[in-house]
């Protein structure tokens, strides 16, 4: 369990991160979603024990960070953005000294490394260099690294950065079944990644959580009206008064004239589907409904009120 | 203790796995046999008294390069972010490698064991005491420079820097006593008892004394203890 408490970092006189609050419970899957600069690397960082926090708790397992920072990383494994490897070092030899300082020997160690290797699809390169392996491969070595005393938190800065497709399914299925019984926080900018990997979403922007649920709560909560497009042939009005005065909960956003048909941009309450009403409309007024699209809201749209909005108010 | 040997056999592996300790190793060698038997046969002494006055010049240049990137490395390719997050001591950190450094400058002085060869097989009348005490004060002046070294490479992240800083460091170590004579009566004393020379020359001519032990071990603590500051500085920063 991570339980974060007024949190606040200052680079000098910049505040990075700016008395956030949250809580995380084991078993979950969060995303850290955040433009570049938000604050998101600084999080993990402090949650991690790299960087203290210039004021507010973090509480993990119900322990300080600061008071008792090495029980804390005993229990959480690390992968930092850009995950830094020793390059000249031999993977196995990198996971040995990995395990040693976190007092794994013997026995454990031989377990501890075949379940990383299994877990993170290392056969065949644990006796390769490192600086020798493709980008795939070195960023499953960095996660290696991180799960090999089996933490019970993962913390992921930035997991799929510079992955090709494949590798970013794969990491991503890692994940997914890592967080069936850890808690996993992830950070991404890629919003896709998020959303197809995690069950949680916490938005920071400039330093201050804007926006904290599951992707099914930011959808509802976030996007107030729903945008339908119409594509209508054979119509005799323009102005559509008949069919505003037919269904009042549609608002008309504008026209747009093409060829012998109109297309219609209109919205309408989230929690209203006059679908079925203008279908009936449209029969009645003889017009011919070439394409009827709802546009569903999308996390990227989310992303972007919550993003732009804020700044431009500051 | 366990992370201590972690982080020693890391660096050790890092040093041999790479062209570094084999370059410092077989060049020490070259200079030192160099010096030693230019002189050797034509002084016909028997003793290893050349050999002991150039090391401490070789070190200047080779300690501060083979401690270098010990830290700053780790902090130029990000790994020192990994390092910290590990359930891992500043102190062990530090500890570990300092060990990895002065081992290696020992491997390096055993490798000039074999001048000594050479003098029991040719000499007569050896003093043999001064020959381990000129050993003894070889490496404390060893272990001062990595501890230096380490140091300098903590306060950096390019190694470039690093060593410069290191050369500066021990070179106004080595130049103190030399400069004395520019230096007010009042001082010289002071002056005299922090410069590296004054001590190992005690410790060469087969005296060893508990100040001068006690100097090489406080000033190498010194550097060492400032290094884990440096490296708790980062932190809050």
């Amino acid at each position: 369990m991570i339980k974060i408490e007024n949190l606040s970092k200052f680079y000098g006189d910049f505040e990075a991160v700016k008395s956030i609050n949250f809580e995380l419970n084991d078993g979950e899957v969060v995303g850290f979603l955040g433009a570049n600069g938000a604050g998101k690397s600084t999080t993990l960082k402090i949650i991690t024990g790299y960087l203290t926090p210039s004021s507010g708790t973090v509480l993990i397992q119900n322990k300080n960070i600061q008071t008792d920072s090495h029980e804390i990383q005993k229990q959480i494994g690390y992968l930092p953005e850009l995950n830094p490897l020793y390059g000249e070092m031999r993977v196995y030899d990198l996971l040995y000294f990995t395990a040693q300082i976190r007092n794994i020997s013997g026995n454990n160690f031989k377990d501890a490394l075949s379940r990383v290797i299994e877990q993170c699809g290392l056969q065949g390169i644990i006796h390769k260099t490192i600086m020798e392996c493709s980008k795939g491969y070195k960023q499953r070595i960095g996660l290696a690294c991180a799960m090999i005393h089996d933490p019970k938190i993962l913390i992921l800065d930035e997991p799929v950065t510079g992955l090709d497709p494949n590798q970013i399914v794969e990491i991503r299925n890692l994940i997914k079944n890592l967080g069936k019984e850890k808690l996993v926080l992830m950070s991404s900018h890629i919003l896709q990644e998020i959303q197809a990997t995690v069950n949680r979403i916490i938005i920071i922007h400039e330093g201050e959580i804007v926006a904290d649920g599951t992707n099914e709560e930011l959808m509802s909560s976030f996007i107030g009206n729903t945008k339908l497009t119409l594509e209508i042939k054979h119509i005799k009005d323009p102005s559509f008064k008949d069919l505003l005065a037919k269904i009042p909960s549609i608002s008309i956003i504008n026209t747009i004239p093409n060829n012998d048909s109109i297309i219609l941009n209109l919205e309408y309450p989230k929690d209203e589907d006059p679908r079925d009403a203008l279908f009936q409309f449209a029969v009645e007024s003889n017009w011919i409904i070439l394409e009827m699209s709802p546009h569903s809201a999308n996390l990227e749209s989310i992303f972007r009120k919550l993003t732009t909005k804020e700044s431009n108010n500051a | 203790m366990h992370n201590i040997k972690a982080i020693y056999f890391k660096e050790m592996k890092a040093y041999f796995n790479s062209p570094m300790a084999y370059i410092f190793l077989v060049v020490f060698a070259i200079i030192t046999g160099y010096f030693f038997t230019r002189t050797f046969f034509l002084f016909n002494q028997s003793d290893m008294r050349s050999l002991f006055n150039i090391i401490p010049l070789v070190y200047l240049f080779f300690i501060p390069a083979i401690t270098m990137g010990l830290i700053a490395r780790e902090k130029n390719i990000g790994t020192m972010e990994v390092i910290s997050t590990l359930p891992l001591n500043d102190f062990d950190f530090v500890i570990g490698k300092f060990l990895s450094a002065f081992s290696l400058v020992i491997s390096g002085l055993l490798i000039t064991l074999v001048h000594f060869f050479t003098l029991t097989y040719v000499g007569t009348n050896i003093d043999i005491g001064a020959v381990f005490t000129g050993y003894l004060g070889l490496a404390l002046v060893g272990a001062v420079y990595s501890a230096v070294g380490i140091f300098a490479s903590s306060i950096t992240d390019n190694q470039v820097v690093a060593f410069i800083i290191g050369i500066f460091i021990v070179l106004i170590f080595f130049l103190l006593d030399k400069m004395l004579i520019f230096i007010p009566i009042s001082l010289t004393e002071l002056i005299q008892y922090l410069s590296i020379d004054y001590h190992l020359s005690n410790i060469s001519r087969g005296v060893i004394d508990t100040r001068n032990l006690i100097y090489f071990i406080s000033v190498a603590g010194f550097f060492l203890f400032m290094t884990i500051r440096i490296l708790e500085i980062r932190r809050w920063k």
